[in-house]
């Protein structure tokens, strides 16, 4: 891949959520720190794969790179240009060319409103796309770019499977003709068979129309499958920051260790002998992140030097990408269990 | 079976497998027709052994499963057919008195989604207790001090003093655990868990398989796992059932069906899953989609969608042919699969 100028560039974002007090007279009495701190380039034609645990700020990340919500501080340049700080007509401008697709096919389309208009309803909003006599046209060319019938335009999503709907989902998300496209979890609500199907049609447009896609799941296997890039969240930070094979080959963060090896290898044979790194409890609240390195208190390598200095995300000595821990050390996980 | 249903269904009287489906059917009138859920399910276990059910929504695992808990919704389900045999004693026929002892202290079973599984207006102590209260006759504080005994048990930190919290006050992963103390209250010989970490992270759902695991292997219970994730079967089960369409296609020991399918819809799921040395090309993706109910395709219901499929497909419908051992396959066709030939 060409190393050419970053279509996304994200500097040190950072958005918290006021947690208040009183009903009349509102104090503040903390924040729910969501994002805290994260950077990262996204270039023409590639796919960052976001992972980790609910709670640890992946959606609240697309929110922001939506412009959905205002970041407390920290910018989100898309093509040079900050979409935190548009305003009126220039963020109306800059949010053509940054979609979403949505995990759930089932709420995220509006019942009562035709597939015609679903994915014509952006053409309404960004009226200088398509002269309002080939609006209908053009939503039939979606539907035929996603593997849908035209000829089902006036149909309302009821008519049609969970699949099907993530697909009328993707076309809205491509009617405007965007460079970034956010998923959401895109697969995680369909069924298992239905699942490679999109991820097909995900990869397909992609080299048809040279998509940049920010790929949020939980599901590190099929992250792994289109991320060229792998970035793994933590409690509002980037834990570590690689190419998929060194993320999934050659992990450095004891949090990428322990959430790839929990996750089940589709094989049975020598599941006797596998060795999991289990973590205990649950992530600690976002509300009150424990000082220096947020992953010590599950972490089994924490020393002193956790608790009081946070590890930064960078390239350690006997790694090859960055890694915010202050004892990275490749390890295969993956590979020593099968 | 006269003379098994004669005996005293205590425990260790029965030398058969401990729970039998057999033939199960079960179809839903709607206001667009008969839905047919569950048609012909043959499957059983016995204890320490970990069935797992593998099937996408609407395969019928979890109305199989709530059929055997006898919590299935009547109207609109129907129990159309088939045997549910407990110990050799068909329960479908008892009267809800001695089915509801059956309930909690024979079968137990955990949901998918604790929060709504949970009354979120009680403590969770006092919903554990509840099943000593009632299945048992305790006194309130002594099925108390066991709630806690549980809540322990199934590693709740601080189960003292959490005893008296409500559902929201605990995390996704806690409420699973408090639902599991609720099933394996009553030392129930069979325990089916429907999805028990769908909603759940990983790490989390590590967490609460290897509970399940060692409570399995404390107390020796048979456990039915629903599913639909291939890696979490291949981590625990003894033997599979894969189900499509109300029936099941394919039932194999473990190790034999991820190494040779024997029906084209297991062999599809398989080779679905995103592998590492074929990263960047195209997955592997089973053509068009799972069956609607209400209007079952012919012969076999996979035959649409199958790579396999001859004429005969859209008429006859396939018995599971029994391949070797426990092994079987509902597919005219199924030398054809397992040689690999397409």
């Amino acid at each position: 891949m060409a190393p050419a100028e970053p279509i996304l560039q994200v500097r040190d974002l950072v958005k918290h959520f006021p947690l208040t007090q009183g009903i009349l007279f509102k104090r503040q009495i903390g924040a729910i720190k969501a994002v805290d701190g994260v950077s990262f380039d996204l270039h023409r034609g590639e796919t960052l794969g976001v992972v980790g645990e609910s709670g640890c700020g992946k959606s609240t990340l697309a929110k922001v790179m939506m412009a959905l919500e205002r970041p407390t501080s920290g910018s989100v340049m898309v093509n040079g240009k900050d979409i935190t700080k548009a305003k009126g007509a220039e963020l109306k401008r800059m949010r053509r060319n940054i979609q979403m697709v949505m995990q759930d096919p089932y709420t995220s389309l509006n019942p009562r409103m035709t597939v015609g208009d679903i994915i014509g309803e952006p053409f309404e909003i960004h009226s200088e796309v398509v002269p309002k006599g080939d609006r209908r046209k053009r939503v039939q060319e979606l539907l035929d770019v996603v593997g849908l019938n035209p000829d089902h335009i006036n149909r309302y999503p009821h008519q049609f499977s969970g699949g099907q709907r993530q697909r009328i989902g993707i076309a809205r998300g491509l009617a405007l003709q965007p460079e970034i496209i956010i998923c959401d979890e895109p697969v995680s609500a369909l069924d298992v068979s239905i699942q490679a199907q999109v991820m097909n049609l995900l990869d397909r447009l992609q080299k048809e129309f040279n998509l940049a896609y920010i790929f949020i799941a939980h599901d590190l296997s099929v992250v792994r499958h289109i991320s060229d890039r792998v970035a793994v969240m933590y409690l509002g930070k980037i834990v570590e920051l690689g190419g998929d094979n060194q993320i999934y080959e050659r992990p450095s963060h004891p949090y990428t260790q322990a959430l790839l090896s929990a996750v089940p290898v589709p094989n049975p044979e020598g599941r006797e002998a596998r060795q999991r790194i289990i973590l205990q409890g649950d992530p600690p609240s976002p509300a009150n992140p424990p000082s220096g390195c947020r992953f010590r208190t599950r972490c089994w390598k924490a020393q002193d030097i956790c608790a009081k200095e946070e590890p930064l995300l960078q390239i350690r000595p006997g790694t090859d990408h960055p890694s915010a821990c202050h004892f990275a050390e490749a390890l295969d996980v993956v590979h020593s269990q099968s | 079976m006269v003379e098994v249903l004669s005996e005293p269904a205590g425990r260790g009287s029965y030398s058969g497998a401990l729970l039998e489906v057999e033939d199960l059917h079960v179809e839903f009138h709607t206001r667009q027709g008969v839905a047919k859920a569950v048609n012909g399910v043959t499957y059983s276990v016995n204890p320490g052994e970990t069935l797992a059910v593998l099937g996408e929504s609407g395969s019928g695992k979890s109305v199989t499963a709530q059929t055997i808990m006898g919590i299935l919704d009547m109207p609109p389900g129907r129990i159309a057919g088939g045997q549910i045999r407990f110990r050799g004693v068909d329960i479908l026929k008892l009267p809800e008195d001695q089915r509801r002892r059956i309930r909690g202290e024979g079968i137990a079973m955990v949901f998918q989604d604790a929060l709504s599984a949970l009354n979120p207006v009680f403590p969770v102590g006092w919903q554990i207790a509840e099943m000593f209260r009632i299945h048992r006759g305790s006194s309130r504080s002594d099925a108390k001090k066991k709630a806690v005994e549980l809540m322990d048990r199934v590693r709740i930190p601080g189960a003292r003093d959490r005893v008296n919290d409500f559902p929201h006050q605990f995390s996704g992963g806690m409420r699973q655990r408090i639902m599991i103390a609720m099933a394996i209250a009553l030392d129930p010989e069979i325990l089916i868990a429907d999805e028990p970490t769908t909603a759940l992270d990983v790490t989390v759902q590590a967490q609460i398989m290897g509970l399940l695991a060692e409570l399995q292997r404390d107390s020796n219970m048979g456990l039915i796992l629903i599913t639909h994730d291939l890696g979490v079967v291949a981590d625990v089960a003894d033997k599979i059932a894969v189900m499509y369409g109300g029936r099941i296609v394919e039932t194999a020991p473990v190790h034999d069906l991820y190494a040779n399918p024997a029906h084209p819809y297991s062999k599809g799921l398989l080779e679905s899953i995103p592998r590492v040395d074929l990263k960047g090309q195209e997955l592997y993706a089973i053509k068009g989609m799972p069956p609607n109910l209400l209007d079952m395709p012919s012969g076999c219901a996979f035959h649409p969608r199958c790579p396999y499929r001859r004429e005969d497909c859209a008429t006859a419908v396939p018995p599971l042919y029994p391949i070797s051992g426990s092994r079987g396959s509902a597919c005219h066709y199924w030398r054809e699969v397992v040689d690999g030939s397409r």
